[in-house]
């Protein structure tokens, strides 16, 4: 393929191509070779599209066992925003050692219950992270890092990047600083241990609570929203 | 044993050790690891900890039939193959239930809950657990090879299928294990441990840091929890069981957890020492020299 036919296939970066659902998405009928007639939804078969519901604590001394198992056992998604990320591999070096409280690293959302925004969040990585979000699996905490996740910090005025985190979803703890110290971090989770063990941290219940109101000020800031409204 | 009730429950009390043993491994090694490392590493109940936390998480979600019933198949593997391991010899409480061909319904359920992951894992639709799976698979049917021999191998020196039996005519001391009466077949069987039991440098099906956890990249809550559960008593019930096969077996519990957990950390040291291999290197290792062992036990022992 030459160089220029290469570039004519890119999809152009138009209203028309950012559409949700895109063309292939798009709900159609395909023939098997045997003549077999079949009906694809391709949206039914790669997103789960339930609007999501409050799960409450039920029993109160189990609940209570359970958030001391919670709070003794975060799993961080291993996701790095901003320049905070390289604060977070510090903490499995023999100097600080998260291990001993029961911190780990995990690959997946699906497997994480503690998020760390790490700093600052640019427009498009925001879409990310809000997938992300919504694919760990409840009861979920977030860690927001840094003075940039608070008020915007040093790119307060930045044109491509939110300025307040918990606008677009709910925070446990905030550690200020620009940037923190693994130290900090640290303290900041034996924060959120404490308050997993009180009961208090109930995020994921207080965004579906408040998701509409979460959900128009995602879409106030990312213009090309081309995802469903529920990615769990 | 007449009372089919008892022998269950003995069973059943067989496994929770087990697991218990399987759990407490697992931070073991975590633990070594991370002292070599200057780490003082993870604390050593953290394994139920996190297990309790994986079956206590609120949110939960399905991709289908089969993602649920993955994990529930690799369990029964582990249960099974659970079920017919002779645990302590001359004992018939902890015998389980094992008879007179248990090594060929083993060789069975080795692969049953492999296949059932499989399945489920390709369900949830993540293109990390195809590729898994697919390394999984293809790696395993490389290491199968030299194993089954190293088993014929056995079995045609010991002239029985049965695990007991082989554990019986190992008794008397050192000189009578297999690893000394039969060092090629034991070769094979040992190269092939490695491929079993996926540590470094064949851990390229799960390959942390690269694809970031394979197979399970989809499974949360409960299902890890019975992923987890399952390794755990999948690790200790086939160092078990190569302990029958090459090392003479058990006489008592505490004889079961030394020679089961010298049997693992084989692994993990060759593990710490070689860098992985890429999924045709594996393939290729298997076909090379495990696999000319393997031919040679059998040729010899004819």
């Amino acid at each position: 393929m030459s160089e220029e036919t290469k570039h004519n296939n890119q999809p152009e970066n138009t209203e028309e191509t950012n559409k949700f659902p895109k063309a292939h998405l798009q709900k159609r009928t395909v023939y098997s070779p045997d003549g077999e007639k079949i009906e694809v939804d391709p949206l039914q078969d790669y997103y789960l599209q339930d609007r999501p519901e409050r799960r409450d604590p039920r029993y109160r001394a189990v609940e209570k066992f359970l958030n001391w198992a919670r709070s003794e056992s975060l799993w961080i998604l291993g996701f790095g925003t901003g320049c905070g990320s390289i604060e977070l591999p510090p903490l499995t070096t023999p100097r600080f050692d998260a291990f001993r409280f029961g911190i780990a690293m995990r690959p997946t959302p699906r497997q994480s219950n503690l998020f760390i925004i790490s700093g600052y969040l640019s427009i498009k990585t925001l879409k990310r992270a809000i997938r992300s979000y919504e694919q760990m699996p409840d009861p979920k905490y977030v860690v927001a890092l840094g003075s940039c996740t608070i008020n915007g910090g040093m790119y307060f005025d930045s044109y491509n990047t939110i300025n307040r985190l918990d606008k677009y979803m709910p925070v446990d703890v905030y550690i200020a600083g620009c940037m923190p110290r693994p130290e900090a971090l640290i303290a900041g989770f034996n924060k959120l241990k404490q308050k997993i063990k009180e009961g208090r941290a109930e995020g994921a219940n207080e965004y579906v609570q408040r998701f509409d109101e979460y959900k128009a000020n995602q879409k106030q800031i990312i213009k090309d929203w081309n995802m469903p409204d529920y990615n769990w | 044993m007449e009372n089919i009730a008892a022998k269950l429950l003995w069973t059943f009390l067989g496994l929770l050790i087990v697991l218990n043993w399987g759990m407490l491994k697992t931070s073991l090694i975590r633990k070594i690891v991370a002292r070599v490392g200057g780490r003082y590493g993870i604390r050593w109940y953290q394994p139920w900890i996190n297990l309790i936390k994986l079956y206590g998480t609120r949110g939960q979600l399905s991709h289908g039939v089969m993602f649920y019933l993955g994990p529930v198949f690799r369990i029964a593997g582990g249960i099974g193959l659970f079920l017919f391991m002779p645990l302590i010899f001359g004992d018939p409480r902890w015998s389980n239930f094992a008879f007179a061909g248990d090594l060929i319904l083993l060789l069975y359920f080795k692969f049953f809950g492999m296949l059932g992951m499989a399945l489920g894992a390709g369900e949830g639709g993540h293109p990390y657990s195809a590729i898994g799976v697919s390394r999984g698979l293809s790696q395993y049917t490389a290491v199968e090879i030299p194993f089954t021999l190293g088993i014929i191998a056995l079995a045609v020196q010991y002239d029985t299928l049965s695990l007991t039996e082989m554990v019986a005519a190992q008794q008397g001391g050192i000189a009578n294990w297999t690893i000394v009466t039969n060092p090629i077949a034991s070769a094979a069987l040992l190269f092939s441990m490695l491929g079993i039991f996926m540590h470094a440098p064949f851990d390229l099906v799960k390959a942390p840091n690269e694809i970031p956890i394979g197979p399970p990249t989809e499974y949360h809550a409960s299902y890890l929890g019975v992923l987890r559960t399952n390794a755990a008593i999948l690790h200790i019930t086939e160092a078990i069981l190569f302990m029958n096969l090459l090392f003479g077996g058990a006489n008592n519990w505490i004889e079961l957890i030394i020679k089961t957990f010298l049997i693992y950390f084989i692994t993990v040291f060759i593990g710490v020492v070689f860098p992985r291999f890429r999924i045709e290197q594996s393939v290729r290792f298997f076909f090379g020299v495990p696999l000319i062992l393997g031919l040679l036990a059998i040729i010899l022992i004819m």
